[in-house]
């Protein structure tokens, strides 16, 4: 009996088994290693960037010339509502909390992750949150009160298709799973960093994770809290965000943005902390500020909980509380200038590499900063009573999200794709890849800012023929279609150099972080054994020690 | 090296579960916010209130106070190797966990009798939430107790071990979690209003 049970689905022989030999396909169904689990997580988020983004192409499409039909507002009220639904919990999520599944163990030089099985819980529970959300639109159509699902638009007398049930259930479910990842995190880190490895010599990227998780920790349950209230009112006739009857539409909001904020943060740390791993290393540089990088980290985590209602000046919450929330805004533009500062004066007078990995590093250093300087003008509550609900908000939030960690993200893919597979990825593709989508990015979003601030509407499905708005448009749907070229390059540029790509050593950017201590791709078993770690640069202390003993 | 292990892992198991229940203990936050915020501002906080029983439910409640004691006093027995004693301590606090349910359903029976529902108004909906995720809570909680019992029982779980395994540890956080969560439930839906 013991012999059979683990004989039905033997344990894998390679790091990556092929899912083409018998029961290759099995072992990473049933895996609990954190490098297949980090893998699929990365999988799972590109197959539902590629659902997004169809989505966005499709509204794209319909907004391309004035007066278009061939969408509807029904349709189009879903698919804005799916795509930033997608995009956030679906695409951006797992790809952070999948290069922290895959790599925090790797950098503080462990073998597994504390917990595996919950591991791979979190992961297989994110997978069927967001097939729950998408299955709505058979179960007879889709969300369609947008990402953030305002009351009382959506309670059942406003949207009566199940869609916003899935979403309540799809958002609770992939949001437990973020939860399992968080503890996760924040335990293997307290307790299995290698010898020598104190915090203060954490490598940035773990060092953004691990305070991460606790902005998961906080915000998640925030979220789940209202989502429940929500599906009450729509399922068992519950008043809570009904104002007709007792209940608040504003308690919604406020529920929301407690999370919403924090999580636009979740969202953004992590992709500092590539950022921080890749900038040095393409610049052959220590990081500038270690302390101030990793001390202004705490400080937005903790000031991320305190300026949600910034998303709610347009509600009337009065002078004191929109000064109060305005303030507190703009106070948490200091922390994240001084990383700006503190990346750009890592590169200040580095030798640096321009790897398309470098190039999507400095991109979003200025497209981020772009976006946060939007942000900044949203935060004076007078500026935002103009622009909130038009183009200028889409385009802010895609230079946070898209410039700042889609990019951060390709940054970390193009790094660590070695790593992962043993194969470096083609950097002639990689150029297409990122000028087509640079240009195409700033072509479709930087305009809108000037949509916006002319007065276009977000959010809807069509516009009148007025002066500059069917030009401006006609531009940002090009630019869309160039972000698609792109990210058909890059997806071809995965498989093509899967097969057929140069094989990677183990460290081929001359890093000094420990996963590149492990061979690439990493054996079954991380490492075997590893030295006492005296600066955060281990790799170049332990290649001295070794000079050494060679020379002696 | 075996020492070693069991350590890290009592101290892995140990942490993850405080960040779990710190993780929870806001989603009940929340929660709690939700009921105070529409006991002050809603117009409509109707004389549903009123049917609510302080005295029986504040009797009820000290079974739960009470099992929070017991399940300390499990954990301490089986630390000294009392195994019996242990089980007994056990059984006591699952008892005393399932009494208070009883309470809570007889609550909610009575109110049921007085056309309080969770869609009658925004006292209901915010009522029966609360502690209805709170008895939810109390009852997986039963379950993983019931459960550690049997395991204890039959197979000697966590006997004769000098340090109690994890999986017992999180329980008692757990049962423990569940208790002061009640306590500030009760104060905020049954004696502030009262003050
Ligand atoms: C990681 C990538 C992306 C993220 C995280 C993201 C996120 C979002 C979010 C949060 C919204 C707000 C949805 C709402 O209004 O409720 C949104 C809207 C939108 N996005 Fe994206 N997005 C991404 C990529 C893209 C791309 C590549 C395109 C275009 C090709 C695009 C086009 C749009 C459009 C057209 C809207 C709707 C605006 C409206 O009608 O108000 N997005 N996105
Ligand atoms: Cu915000």
């Amino acid at each position: 009996m013991e012999g059979y049970k683990r004989n039905m689905i033997p344990e894998p022989e390679t790091p990556l088994p092929s899912i083409k030999t018998g029961y290759g396909l099995l072992q990473w169904l049933s895996s609990t290693d954190h490098k297949q689990l980090g893998i699929m997580y990365l999988w799972m988020a590109l197959f539902f960037f590629l659902v997004g983004g169809a989505e966005a192409m499709l509204m794209r499409a319909q907004l391309a010339l004035p007066e278009l039909n061939l969408l509807g507002p029904e349709v189009y009220n879903q698919l804005f509502t799916m795509h930033g639904t997608t995009m956030v919990f679906l695409v951006l999520m797992p790809t952070l909390i999948g290069l922290g599944t895959y790599f925090l163990p790797l950098m503080i030089g462990a073998n597994e992750m504390a917990f595996p099985r919950l591991n791979a819980m979190s992961l297989w529970i994110t997978l069927l949150g967001g097939l729950l959300l998408n299955f709505s639109y058979l179960a007879g159509g889709a969300p369609d009160a947008g990402w953030f699902s305002y009351a009382p638009l959506s309670e059942k007398n406003y949207s009566f298709t199940p869609g916003l049930d899935y979403y309540s259930i799809g958002l609770i479910v992939t949001g437990i799973g973020s939860i399992g990842a968080a503890l996760n995190f924040i335990v293997t880190t307290i307790t299995m960093r290698v010898k020598g490895m104190k915090m203060n010599k954490l490598p940035l990227f773990v060092w953004m994770v691990f305070f991460n998780s606790f902005l998961i920790l906080g915000a998640f349950p925030l979220l789940n809290a209202g989502l429940f209230m929500l599906l009450l009112d729509r399922q068992l006739q519950a008043h809570f965000f009904l104002p007709a009857t007792g209940g608040s539409a504003v308690l919604w909001q406020h529920v929301f943005w407690a999370f919403g904020h924090p999580e636009v943060y979740i969202l953004a740390l992590p992709a500092f902390g590539i950022i921080s791993e890749v900038i040095p290393v393409f610049s052959r540089k220590k990081i500038y500020g270690y302390v101030t990088l990793a001390a202004s980290t705490v400080f937005i985590a903790l000031l991320s909980f305190g300026v949600w209602a910034h998303h709610m000046f347009a509600v009337g919450l009065g002078n004191p509380v929109n000064t109060f929330f305005s303030a507190a805004s703009m106070l948490i533009g200091i922390p994240t200038g001084i990383k700006v500062i503190n990346w750009t004066a890592t590169m200040w007078g580095g030798r640096i590499f321009f790897s398309t990995s470098m190039l999507f590093a400095v991109a979003f250093l200025i497209d981020f900063t772009l976006g946060g300087l939007s942000g900044i003008a949203f935060a004076i509550a007078p500026i935002d009573w103009h622009i909130t609900d038009t183009y200028f908000v889409v385009a802010h939030i895609h230079y946070v999200f898209l410039g700042g960690t889609l990019f951060a993200s390709f940054a970390g893919i193009y790094y660590w794709f070695p790593k992962i597979s043993g194969k470096m990825l083609s950097e002639k593709l990689g150029q297409w890849h990122f000028w087509l989508f640079l240009i195409g990015f700033n072509m479709t979003f930087l305009i809108q800012h000037l949509l916006g601030l002319l007065g276009m509407p977000r959010r809807v499905y069509t516009y009148p023929d007025l002066p500059y708005y069917g030009s401006m448009n006609f531009i940002a749907t090009m630019g869309a279609v160039l972000m698609m070229i792109a990210m058909l390059i890059f997806i071809f540029n995965i498989f093509h150099s899967l097969r057929k790509g140069m094989k990677a050593s183990s460290n081929p950017w001359y890093a000094w972080t420990i996963e590149w201590f492990a061979s690439s791709p990493p054996s079954l078993k991380n490492f075997d054994e590893l030295d006492e770690v005296k600066t955060s640069r281990p790799l170049i202390d332990w290649e001295k020690t070794n000079q050494r003993n060679d020379g002696e | 090296m075996m020492v070693n292990e069991s350590a890290i892992r009592y101290k892995q198991s140990r942490l993850m579960i405080q960040l779990l229940l710190a993780s929870e203990a806001l989603f009940f936050a929340a929660l709690i916010i939700a009921f105070v915020y529409f006991r002050n501002l809603s117009m409509d906080w109707s004389e549903s209130s009123k049917h609510l029983q302080v005295e029986r439910t504040g009797f009820f409640s000290i079974f739960l106070f009470a099992s929070s004691g017991t399940i300390a006093l499990w954990s301490n027995a089986l630390r000294k190797g009392k195994d019996k004693l242990a089980l007994i301590y056990l059984a006591i606090t699952i008892v005393f966990g399932a009494v208070f349910l009883f309470g809570q359903a007889t609550e909610y029976l009575n109110l049921f009798s007085e056309e309080v529902t969770i869609d009658k108004d925004i006292f209901g909906s915010a009522f029966f939430t609360l502690t209805g995720f709170h008895a939810f809570h109390v009852f997986v909680g039963l379950i993983i107790l019931i459960v550690t019992w049997m395991l204890c029982r039959i197979f000697g779980y966590g006997v004769g071990n000098e340090q109690i395994p994890p999986g017992m540890l999180v329980a008692e956080w757990y049962w423990h979690f569940v208790d002061v969560v009640w306590i500030f439930v009760f104060f905020f839906v049954y004696l502030k209003p009262l003050i």
